[in-house]
């Protein structure tokens, strides 16, 4: 019982938890920033940079304003914190140690959100107009994304023969379809949203309404969002990882097949954020809605046809 | 040397205040990121609010109408920060000495608010970027 607990404390702090997502997710910042300055021909930062600036956060005076909600301006970084390290672990202890349970898949969804909510409650708490608007802003684009997001996920759940257990995802082969390949680019878009990366960096847009919901935070409670980034960075490739491509496989040569499906996906979002402009959020809603939407529903009836008429290639 | 201060020189983020700088110095601040000079090497990144900056870049002496609001973004900024004066009008009011409108050099008006406030200052007029840099590389040896 107690070394049942001991191994679960485990799991949530240190290997697929808390200290390794972290530490994955700094080392996928780095790339991040190395990359966007190669792209503009420039030398970039070293790699301990983004661990420099997460401790140098922490070390800082952390200020809260004065007609801000104390406790929920403090406490928005935990709550995404928190949702993305339990998101770490339910995806990993389904790909690596095959431990999962029904319906873990809507609760990855729903905590993969948590972040996004996190952030809106944390502007809205500080009483800026800006981080109001950034606020705001992160409010349309998820209703945005979420609808063509979770339509890929229904594909997916037909593909793999209506289960909606993490283990039976991982093996799958939904990538060998017509439908499954529109879903996993689909999936690509809303997480590049979900990332806050350019083209959809809308809520933060430092240009116009300087970093958005993030603009009253100082010191730990901005290292904490720093580190939710970070770790998001990590997570949502491993999500498209497990659900679309095949899942993680660390036995002989598939280590090398794993690292190599996590950096062909990041390096893929890497490119979109560098070679696009911020739309506005008029221009995203209508990306989604007028574009994902109607292809996520096609690739959706694709995949029902194909169930149904027992053609895999559908 | 304690953690903190380590982990501040390694990533110092600057927030770029014009205080009534005839906008030379400013392009010449901009000239940082830029390609040839590229100060991310360093961890230096332009942030765009003080509440994330670890230096204010004041740039130009100090009008009468800009002196609360530099009082007022130093307050906002969360210590340990530095404030750099960046250009012979921010250091001494320079060519604007006799004018009617400046309340003094960036200093003065910092110390109001703080007489503890560090202030580095890199005279020129408009500074060269590579003066810049040498002058942030030595505050930064010297905190
Ligand atoms: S120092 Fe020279 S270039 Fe800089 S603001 Fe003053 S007059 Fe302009």
């Amino acid at each position: 019982m107690f070394l049942d607990a001991g191994k679960y404390i485990f799991y949530f702090l240190v290997f697929p938890g808390f200290i390794f997502t972290l530490a994955v997710g700094l080392i996928s910042v780095w790339i991040d920033r190395k990359v966007t300055a190669r792209v503009q021909w420039r030398v970039g930062p070293p790699p301990g940079q983004p661990l420099y600036d997460i401790l140098k956060l922490l070390g800082k005076e952390t200020i809260v304003p004065k007609n801000s909600n104390k406790t929920l301006f403090l406490s928005a970084p935990l709550v995404g914190l928190g949702s993305v390290t339990i998101v770490s672990v339910i995806l990993w202890l389904a790909s690596v140690y095959k431990i999962s349970f029904v319906g873990d898949l809507f609760v990855v969804v729903y905590l993969l959100m948590l972040p996004s909510l996190s952030l809106m409650i944390g502007g809205m708490a500080s009483g800026n107009p800006m981080a109001a608007t950034g606020a705001n802003r992160e409010m349309k684009l998820i209703l945005a994304y979420e609808l063509p997001f979770l339509l890929c996920l229904a594909i997916v759940i037909i593909k793999s023969g209506i289960s909606i257990n993490m283990v039976d995802l991982a093996g799958n082969h939904v990538m060998g379809s017509i439908s499954g390949v529109l879903a996993f680019l689909i999936s690509l878009l809303c997480i590049q949203a979900k990332l806050g990366f350019t083209p959809f960096d809308i809520a933060e847009a430092e240009t116009e309404i300087m970093e958005g919901p993030y603009i009253e935070y100082s010191g730990v409670p901005l290292a904490l969002f720093k580190i939710t980034q970070a770790m998001l960075l990590f997570t949502l490739p491993v999500y498209l990882i497990s659900v679309f491509l095949g899942g993680l496989n660390f036995r002989g040569l598939g280590i090398l097949w794993t690292v190599l499906k996590y950096v062909a996906i990041l390096v893929v979002i890497i490119v979109i954020k560098n070679t696009n402009p911020r739309l506005r959020i008029d221009q995203a809603l209508k990306f989604f809605w007028r574009f994902l939407t109607p292809a996520g529903i096609v690739a959706l009836v694709l995949a029902i046809i194909g169930h149904i008429s027992g053609i895999d290639w559908l | 040397m304690s953690w903190k201060i380590w982990a501040l020189k390694k990533s110092p983020w600057v927030f770029h205040v014009n205080t009534g700088a005839c906008n030379n110095c400013d392009i010449e601040l901009l000239e940082l990121l830029t390609p040839r000079f590229d100060v991310e090497r360093f961890g230096i990144k332009l942030v765009g609010t003080p509440r994330h900056a670890d230096a204010l870049v004041v740039t130009g002496g100090v009008t009468r109408q800009a002196a609360p609001r530099l009082q007022e973004i130093y307050r906002q900024t969360p210590k340990p920060c530095v404030v750099f004066a960046i250009g012979s009008c921010a250091c001494s009011k320079g060519i604007f000495k006799k004018g009617y409108h400046m309340i003094g050099p960036v200093d003065k008006v910092i110390k109001e608010v703080d007489p503890e406030a560090i202030v580095m200052y890199i005279p020129g007029c408009p500074p060269k970027p590579e003066a810049m840099i040498l002058g942030v590389v030595k505050a930064l040896a010297a905190l």
